[in-house]
């Protein structure tokens, strides 16, 4: 028994300080809106109501510490919502300091499992003198409560008139929380009713709390669930696609059509399982950024500036371990805004900007990512400065840096040890920021970008994947062993064979480098890498080299064979396996087996191949961006007996082959089974005019696969010929149907195919369904 | 009198072990399992545990025993660890038993080796002494 209730205790301390946690949330923020002069009718509500909250459940399990800090704030708050005193900046001040307080008490409490001997007896007289100093001197409680202001009227509602005559006897003096007793209730169970949807979820605490309704505010709707039983749905989840994956092979050989449909609807069932499941992993982007307001108010403060924040997109959701990853990294960008970009009041002035500088956060779906933007109207990156200072720090020399576009210029602050900050301030500027913002967001698959107008602003562009645990990934073997490489990592896949197998690979003092379309690509062997075999001296017939980037820098990794790409599920590994470097996690494939996901940085700093290389890196890259601007990667094929065609490599998400007999029919479309989905085919050579019948069906067949926005198309081609890296000219002649223009590619007329406009015309519901999605 | 504790047995180079019940999640069989390379070497795998990844331990290799021999595959006992299942790889499962407190004594000084640090202490049992297996630090690699 005795440890039963131990258990309880502990079970409502947790709970108190999660509550706690939100609430001190909500607290902070309608004390900005009310700083703003923006508040709402019942900010002061919502605010009393968080702290008095806080109070009671502290107070019924015995925390007296929290409760006695909690209770004078409380206090103050009461006053202030009765409309008693006014609102004055030094008492916002002394509230989120308050605040902060409380933060650091609870914070100690998860830690420690103590209150702390912290004194806070300071910050207490100041919040009890606020209480009598702000009030009208000689006023009597009467009067008070009888003539109440006009805020008092608002922040009551409804409910002020009702309540003037059963306040009239309390004076402010005893305003305790005891002698508060019934009346409290009754106010806070009026405002819930009346308040809008965010405060309607918090139940107002009983006064004779039992430890049952203390245990946690349970709404109606929403249910509070440990993230360790959904990760092990998830599990569950991804165990039952494998095992329907299993069924369907089977069935697809069967005959029996019950055992067909059977299984057509574990299918169906077992993909919406998996959305739905993925779904309660996913948290509004708003869980982090509800915290930014009061960091900019606090950090625009200590450095005199002035600054408005913009949030757009706050609904956006994704997983939540993703959301873990981005906080700290997103913090920072703001932070570096606010102190690097947007400029002091009278530098703006002085430029023709208003005074307050404007900072915009926006979240927002696209391409099945998360974009996240950052924006300032500040003053922009500086270039010339930014280029001495990396001279200066030997991360470039002279002569490169005057040749640097100024694209990789702004890329330049993502360096490690870089700082432009003329002065090392307590919120930027010691040099570890931007590169370690970069590689927290790459960890997680994610990409950042910078824009700078001088003199206009800085925009900085996030996008990450939205969940962390399905990824799509190359298998690829080494030494009969699987494993898998996230497909963020990968840049293309080199196979020499016969002659160039034998002399392709060349050594360089020992290290083996491959001559990549004239550039050095420096090689590791994942065999020996990973300790599976030393390096045989026999030439093998056939290299795969599996050309990788980490860390921005490019490497060849040279494996035994290269599989297939599949979307994994990513799992953690045990403790035991931790610290080995070149491991991001496991994952279970088709058959059941388990193979390792290699971390691509990890093996790569493990093997020294990019380490030395960083600057090489950084200097060869303008030549090739100013290059790669203008042209294009292009995917030539035939299609029937017309000319030959291209279409951007960009639009192709895969080429796949598939036997004819696998050809089914959904209503008068034909359709082949994907990857677990239906994916529709078109015949492009019939949305071209020249053809005439339909040539017979080749098999198997060659298709292009589009997707956008979730959905797939299947483009059947006759031939596909190569991709090819060219600067094209389109002219646009007399339209013909499905042609947008041609080019000259390769010394021959090529048609430019107009794949959104076929697929328009076989499947007008294609976009229109996407859209939906 | 103290309430008697039941332990799962096995058998390890002719050694009788035991470990908490409370603390094993489930008894398989041998499982196929993916080597994973640059890994300690107590490490023997990793298993598909319906969908769950588990490291096996190789318990031999672990106490510093001698490697096994002869054809027969190892057994999995899964225990509960702090964060997740780890599988120790064991000769043979011996039954569950039931055990009184007052058959226990601490490991006797002229234990050595990694034994020492693992061994929590042994029953006195009639036929054969029980060594009783510390689960959170044999899941531990140092």
């Amino acid at each position: 028994m005795a440890l039963n209730n131990e258990a309880l205790q502990q079970q409502l301390i947790n709970d108190l300080i999660i509550e706690s946690a939100e609430g001190l949330e909500r607290f902070d923020n309608e004390i900005l809106r009310l700083e703003k002069g923006a508040g709402k009718s019942d900010s002061l509500n919502i605010v009393f109501r968080a702290i008095h909250t806080i109070k009671g459940t502290a107070g019924c399990i015995g925390l007296g510490k929290i409760e006695s800090v909690a209770h004078v704030g409380e206090n103050l708050l009461s006053l202030l919502r009765d409309g008693k005193i006014k609102i004055s900046p030094p008492m916002i001040s002394a509230l989120f300091e308050y605040s902060d307080a409380l933060k650091e008490i609870l914070g100690c409490l998860e830690k420690t499992g103590q209150q702390g001997d912290k004194d806070y007896s300071s910050l207490l007289q100041k919040l009890q003198q606020l209480q009598t100093g702000e009030a009208p001197a000689g006023e009597t409680p009467l009067r008070a409560a009888a003539m109440p202001t006009a805020s008092a009227n608002e922040s009551w509602g409804l409910f002020a008139d009702d309540v003037a005559p059963v306040a009239a006897p309390v004076t402010p003096a005893v305003s305790e929380n005891q002698s508060w007793g019934l009346f409290d209730e009754e106010s806070a169970v009026a405002s819930t009713a009346t308040a809008p949807a965010p405060a309607a979820t918090e139940t107002p605490p009983p006064v004779e709390n039992s430890p049952a309704r203390a245990a946690g505010s349970v709404s109606e709707t929403a249910i509070r669930v440990e993230v360790s039983q959904l990760d092990k749905l998830m599990n569950l989840v991804g165990e039952l696609v494998l095992a329907r994956n299993q069924i369907l092979q089977f069935t697809g050989e069967a005959t029996e059509p019950a055992l067909h449909h059977a299984s057509q609807r574990l299918n169906i069932i077992t993909t919406e399982l998996q959305e739905s499941v993925m779904k309660t992993r996913m948290q509004p982007i708003d869980n982090i950024w509800a915290k930014f307001p009061r960091i900019v108010r606090d950090v625009t403060r200590e450095l005199g500036k002035k600054i408005q924040l913009v949030m757009e997109g706050n609904e956006t959701e994704l997983d939540r371990t993703i959301i873990e990853a981005i906080k700290d990294p997103l913090m920072h960008i703001l932070r570096n805004s606010i102190d690097h970009g947007i400029e002091k009041p009278e530098v703006r002035v002085k430029a023709g900007k208003p005074e307050q500088g404007l900072l915009i956060l926006r979240a927002f779906h696209e391409g099945g990512q998360v974009n996240i933007e950052i924006m300032d109207d500040g003053g922009g990156i500086n270039v010339a400065r930014v280029k001495q200072k990396a001279i200066e720090k030997g991360l470039v020399t002279a002569e490169a840096a005057a040749r640097l576009a100024d694209r990789d210029v702004f890329h330049m602050i993502f360096l490690p040890g870089f700082s432009t900050a003329e002065k090392v301030t307590n919120v930027s500027g010691r040099g570890v920021g931007m590169d370690v913002v970069k590689t927290n967001i790459e960890k997680i698959g994610g990409s950042v970008d910078i824009f700078s107008e001088p003199g206009q602003g800085t925009t900085l562009k996030i996008k990450i994947p939205l969940t962390l645990a399905i990824i799509p990934a190359l298998i690829i073997t080494s030494h009969g062993e699987r494993f898998a490489i996230p497909q963020v990592n990968l840049l293309e896949l080199v196979r020499l064979e016969g002659a160039s197998a034998r002399s392709g690979i060349e050594m360089l003092y020992g290290a083996p480098v491959y001559r990549l379309r004239g550039q050095l690509l420096p090689l590791i062997y994942l065999n020996r890498e990973l300790g599976l075999a030393e390096l045989s001296e026999a030439k093998p017939e056939v290299v795969h080299i599996v050309v990788l980037q980490a860390d921005g820098q490019h490497f060849g990794m040279i494996v035994d064979a290269i599989n297939d790409t599949e979307e994994i599920v990513v799992k953690p590994l045990g403790k035991q396996l931790k610290n080995i470097p070149c491991f991001a996690g496991a994952t279970i494939m088709g058959d059941g087996k388990v193979a390792l996901i290699l971390d691509v940085l990890g093996l790569a700093q493990l093997s020294k191949v990019i380490a030395e290389t960083r600057d090489r890196a950084l200097t060869e890259k303008p030549a090739e961006s100013a290059r790669a601007d203008d042209r294009q990667t292009l995917l030539l094929f035939h299609a029937g007996k017309n000319s030959r065609l291209a279409i951007p490599l960009s639009m192709v998400a895969r080429l796949e082959e598939f036997p004819l007999h696998s050809v089914e029919r959904a209503g008068d479309q034909e359709v082949v089974q994907y990857r677990g989905q239906i994916l529709p085919l078109i015949q492009v050579s019939k949305y071209l005019t020249q053809t005439e019948t339909a040539a017979a069906p080749q098999d198997p067949m060659q298709v292009v696969v589009y997707s956008e926005s979730g959905r797939s198309i299947g483009l059947v081609v006759s031939r596909i010929h190569d991709i090819v890296q060219e600067t094209i000219t389109v002219k646009r002649e007399t339209p013909r149907r499905g042609i947008v223009g041609s080019a000259v590619i390769h010394d021959k007329v090529t048609d430019l195919l107009d794949v959104r406009g076929i697929i328009r015309a076989a499947e007008p519901n294609f976009y229109a369904a996407a859209e939906k999605v | 009198m103290a309430n008697p504790k039941q332990f799962c047995t096995f058998f390890l180079d002719g050694l009788y072990f035991g470990v908490e019940v409370t603390n094993v999640q489930e008894v398989l069989r041998y499982q196929p399992m993916t080597r994973v390379p640059l890994a300690p070497a107590i490490v023997e795998g990793l298993i598909n545990l319906r969908g769950q990844i588990v490291t096996a331990i190789d318990l031999r290799r672990r106490l510093e025993l001698p490697a096994r021999t002869g054809e027969k595959l190892p057994m999995n006992i899964v225990i509960r660890a702090d964060d997740g299942a780890v599988s120790l790889l064991v000769d043979e499962i011996g039954d569950v038993v039931e055990i009184q407190d007052d058959i226990f004594e601490r490991p006797p000084e002229t234990l050595r080796g990694t034994a020492r640090e693992l061994v929590r202490g042994v029953y006195k049992m009639k036929e054969r002494l029980l060594l009783v297996l510390d689960t959170q630090k044999a899941t531990h690699c140092n």
